[in-house]
């Protein structure tokens, strides 16, 4: 049985402690228990019934510690008042995430929960996701549990909520042992067979139709690759064709949103064989959609690039100067739009002001590049 | 989340505000509590979730720099001509810049003589993170 298998079974299994009556807190920390242990003994002592085992060990853990802390009778009495252990459904498993992602809980705090709670990752491995130490991230986990504890586990949640921790999780953190993109494609694989929600689907091709092209953003040595300059043979085109049919099937049913509205922006890149061969007037179409669904300055400065590739750098300029200076990468995307206007001294300037603006090394690097590049051609 | 670097200087920076003598000559009981709240303020950001390293450096060590092909590296130092000389850090990672600035306003209440706030000024500064992947 490989890891992501196991951690497959980890809501399920909370679900069920907490059928039996005990509290999330306690169940979830039984269910890390019972992981750990797990991912210590199955590979030499392989169980029959892994989802059993995984019940017995988890239960068992949650005796220990309620013996520990509180009146033996009085639990034994709850417990024995409570109805026999059934199935844990799907619905158990949905309302696990929707706690996860409580209103309540900060971004950082909800994505920890959820990678520990839906995901089945350990706190050792979500620490080394986000660089820091285990203790701290055991911390923000045990503070994300408090907040929601008085929450009922039945409470009605929004999906919007749950999307919104799955796009973080796809969008940052380190590559450690656990690929974050990956786990953040299976939760949402999850959330869509359990739901049925459009945005939960625009979300899933979202992630599959950037994921795809992933081999082609960076080189060997990790420096970043545009876009426009990606091999475009390196594209994974079956993951392409999953997110495409399934951003399809979403967009059929004519309740837009945000992420669906992203996806079909990344699905037109990805059905361009050639940069030459973008759709961008369609490109700027969709960012219309968007701006009306979001009111985000992101998006109305990533439409003034796709303006300046449909109408040309002049209209993309002009499109720029209606956004917010202050928009992270205002500055790159201006660099772009005029050294395409054929302004080089201005352009090399923009970059290098972009570059020290920038907020992750490999887009410094990047920027600097092109900063370089610019005044190498300037002195010819 | 993202992450910060505190810095303490043991000089340059800011004129300071509070003006105190060396630790050496504080009362046993300040120095005690100054320590006991450095320890405690820690303690508070492990069990907040924000805390991830710390470090006091000694004002001792010297400038290195490559000597040339075969030889052995250059010294320089002791810093004692130096304007500026780093005496820790603390990194935390946090939601915003106005909450690191805000644990950078509090760290710098540590305790000085008769237990009055140092107010020392500390250099908070952003560190790169991970590229984001929904970039173009």
């Amino acid at each position: 049985m490989n890891e992501s298998l196991l951690r497959e079974l980890i809501p399920a299994v909370t679900g069920v402690l907490v059928h039996r009556g005990a509290d999330f807190a306690t169940a979830e920390d039984a269910v890390q228990e019972a992981l750990l242990r797990a991912l210590a003994t199955w590979p030499t002592d392989p169980p029959n019934d892994p989802k059993g085992w995984l019940i017995t060990a988890a239960w068992r853990k949650f005796l220990d510690a309620t013996r520990a802390e509180s009146s033996r009778l009085a639990r034994e009495n709850r417990v024995a008042a409570e109805p026999a252990p059934g199935p844990a459904d799907s619905a158990d498993t949905l309302q696990l995430y929707f706690l996860c992602a409580h209103p309540s809980l900060t971004p950082a705090s909800a994505v920890a929960l959820t990678l520990r709670a839906v995901g089945g990752l350990t706190t050792r491995q979500i620490a080394e996701a986000y660089l820091v130490p285990e203790a701290t991230m055991a911390q923000r986990i045990s503070r994300a549990k408090r907040i929601v504890s008085d929450v009922r586990l039945d409470e009605a949640g929004d999906v919007a909520t749950v999307l919104r921790v799955l796009y973080l999780v796809f969008n940052e953190g380190y590559s450690g042992e656990v690929d974050l993109a990956e786990e953040a494609i299976r939760l949402t694989r999850q959330v869509r067979a359990l739901t049925d929600h459009e945005e939960v689907s625009g979300l899933l091709a979202l992630m599959l139709l950037h994921h795809a092209r992933r081999a082609a953003r960076t080189t060997a040595e990790g420096a970043l690759v545009p876009l426009a300059e990606q091999d475009r043979s390196r594209w994974d085109t079956g993951m392409i064709r999953e997110g495409v049919a399934i951003l399809q099937e979403a967009l059929a049913r004519d309740r837009l949103g945000e992420f669906q509205a992203q996806a079909a922006i990344a699905a037109l890149h990805a059905d361009a064989q050639t940069v030459g061969e973008t759709d961008w007037v369609q490109i700027v179409e969709w960012y219309d959609e968007l701006d009306r669904l979001t009111d985000n300055p992101v998006i109305r400065l990533n439409r003034a690039v796709a303006v300046g590739e449909a109408d040309g750098a002049q209209a993309g300029l002009a499109a720029l100067e209606l956004v917010d200076c202050e928009v992270p990468r205002h500055r790159a995307a201006e660099a772009y739009l005029r050294e395409r206007a054929g302004d080089l001294t201005l352009a090399a300037r923009l970059y290098a002001d972009a570059a020290r603006a920038a907020s992750n090394l490999a887009e410094r690097d990047h920027l600097t590049r092109q900063a370089a590049r610019l005044n190498d051609a300037i002195r010819g | 989340m993202a992450k910060y670097l505190v810095l303490k200087h043991y000089q340059g920076g800011p004129a300071p505000v509070v003006d105190y003598p060396p630790m050496e000559q504080w009362a046993p009981a300040d120095v005690e509590a100054h320590v006991q709240w450095m320890r405690d303020f820690a303690e508070r950001l492990k069990e907040s979730g924000e805390f991830v390293s710390h470090m006091a450096l000694s004002p001792e060590g010297a400038f290195v720099r490559h000597g040339g092909e075969g030889r052995p590296p250059v010294t320089d130092g002791p810093f004692a001509e130096t304007k500026d000389l780093i005496a820790g850090w603390l990194m935390i990672d946090v939601e915003s810049y106005e909450r690191a600035v805000e644990i950078a306003g509090d760290y710098s209440a540590a305790p000085g003589p008769g237990g009055v706030p140092l107010c020392e000024w500390l250099e908070v500064r952003p560190s790169y993170g991970a590229p984001p992947t929904v970039a173009d």
